[in-house]
């Protein structure tokens, strides 16, 4: 029986095609012949193990490795591999260890018959392969293998012709009009602000723009900043998103102004 | 001229011989009746019919190619009257270095197959891995399968390609096994006046 310290090897949680749970469930199954070792995914148990060590390192719960943990799981490891590959090759020479003298003694006679069988048989092909020494023959590659055969219902060549022509012919030039942004010039608005300007002393920029589109509105905007820049008008709104006003400058307003953004 | 006018030039069947000649000469391994059938686009019956004719014009003595029936199949192969000059230009190298380990394994092959290299081993009591890596290279025997076992070994089988170097119509065509080597009986016998012998 394998005892199993409590130094974590056991607690280690698997989730294998053919099994799910903790490591030591796991040999307890395999011992009892429940479950079949071949079944069992052993390099999986591996990087789960290794895994494990990794986040407790990472984690900070161990500086080194558990040497005696470690050492644990490569015994139990080990016994497991050995049962896997005992169950894969069939033991033969355990087999013949449990025949009783007479019995062993018929084996190794059939045993020995089959190979004799054998033996003469390949006699049998040795001189066969002399007789037929003088024949001749092409040898090729190994033939095709064979495809499977897909009917095709008969078709008219013409169709196909037609199909391909209209895969030949250029596609129609697609329109990207819509996408280019056409700007007025700045100069447009600049030169009505100055007008309004000129036959009034003040006006409201949302209203004198409100029915203009949304591009025309951002070049009007500009030209208000670059009129504002020349110190040509002043302008004023009371919260953000209010309707900005524009007035003539005059000197002091226009100082004014500045002050206040600083 | 002797010969009687004919009024018939040509025979239909003697066409379907021609168009079977042709597709042998192309043919780099045996072609079956349903393959020749297949190609030639006619049933299997005149096939035959005209396979008859070919046979009869190109066997031993009357011309230098022959027509065998082989590995399951038709195929043209050298007059043996012309194997010497074959030899002076070609050689078989299928059969160069094939050793008694070689043969014995292509007979468990051949007979048992497909068999695995363990079931091999267990017969002649060595490995088998050499023995049936220059088999595989020669290609007398190929791939089929693996065992059923998990982890099971590949199987192997012969390949067409040997019923045709050793001359055989298909793997049937093999002496039945009961007609070679000693029985288990004989063999028991022997053994035990062996034993006796030395007990003695």
């Amino acid at each position: 029986m394998i005892a199993f310290p409590a130094n974590g090897v056991r607690e280690l949680d698997l989730d294998l095609d053919a099994f799910e749970g903790p490591f030591d469930l796991l040999l307890t199954l395999v011992l009892k012949e429940e479950l079949e070792p071949a079944d069992v995914d052993v390099a999986a148990i591996v990087i789960a193990f290794v895994e494990r060590l990794a986040q407790q390192v990472e984690a900070g719960r161990r500086e080194q490795l558990d040497l005696e943990a470690c050492g644990e799981f490569l015994v139990l490891i080990a016994s497991l591999l050995e049962l896997k590959a005992r169950g894969l090759f069939p033991e033969e020479e355990a087999e013949l260890a449990e025949l009783e003298p007479e019995e062993a003694a018929e084996e190794l006679a059939r045993r020995l018959a089959e190979y004799r069988r054998m033996k003469e048989a390949a006699g049998w092909l040795a001189e066969r392969l002399a007789a037929e020494r003088d024949r001749y023959f092409r040898v090729g590659p190994a033939p095709l293998a064979p495809q499977p055969q897909r009917k095709l219902a008969p078709h008219d060549p013409e169709r196909l012709a037609t199909a391909l022509r209209a895969l030949a012919e250029p596609p129609a030039q697609l329109s990207l009009a819509h996408m280019a942004l056409r700007f007025p010039p700045v100069s447009q608005f600049l030169e009505r602000f100055r007008a309004v300007l000129r036959r009034r002393s003040r006006f409201d920029f949302n209203a004198e723009v409100g029915e203009l589109s949304r591009i025309d509105q951002a070049v009007a905007f500009l030209a208000l900043l670059e009129l504002r820049k020349a110190g040509e008008i002043a302008l004023d709104q009371a919260a953000p998103f209010a309707p900005i006003r524009v007035s003539r400058s005059d000197g002091e307003r226009g100082a004014e102004w500045i002050v206040r953004s600083a | 001229m002797d010969r009687p006018l004919r009024l018939i030039t040509v025979n239909p069947v003697d066409q379907l011989a021609r168009t079977l000649e042709a597709l042998l000469v192309v043919a780099s391994a045996p072609l079956s009746v349903d393959e020749l059938a297949q190609a030639a686009d006619d049933d299997e019956e005149r096939i035959a019919t005209a396979l008859g004719l070919l046979s009869d014009r190109y066997r031993e003595g009357r011309s230098g190619i022959v027509l065998e029936r082989v590995a399951g199949g038709y195929a043209f192969r050298a007059a043996r009257e012309a194997a010497e000059a074959c030899s002076r230009l070609y050689e078989r190298p299928v059969e160069r270095g094939l050793s008694q380990a070689g043969l014995e394994t292509l007979s468990i092959v051949a007979y048992l197959g497909p068999c695995s290299r363990p079931e091999i081993a267990r017969i002649r009591g060595v490995a088998a891995d050499s023995a049936v890596a220059g088999l595989l290279e020669r290609g007398l025997i190929t791939e089929a399968g693996r065992e059923d076992a998990p982890g099971g070994a590949v199987r192997y089988r012969t390949t067409p390609l040997f019923e045709r170097v050793f001359g055989l119509e298909s793997i049937a065509a093999l002496p039945r096994l009961d007609d070679l080597g000693e029985s288990a009986a004989e063999i028991r016998e022997r053994l035990q006046s062996v034993a006796v012998g030395k007990t003695a």
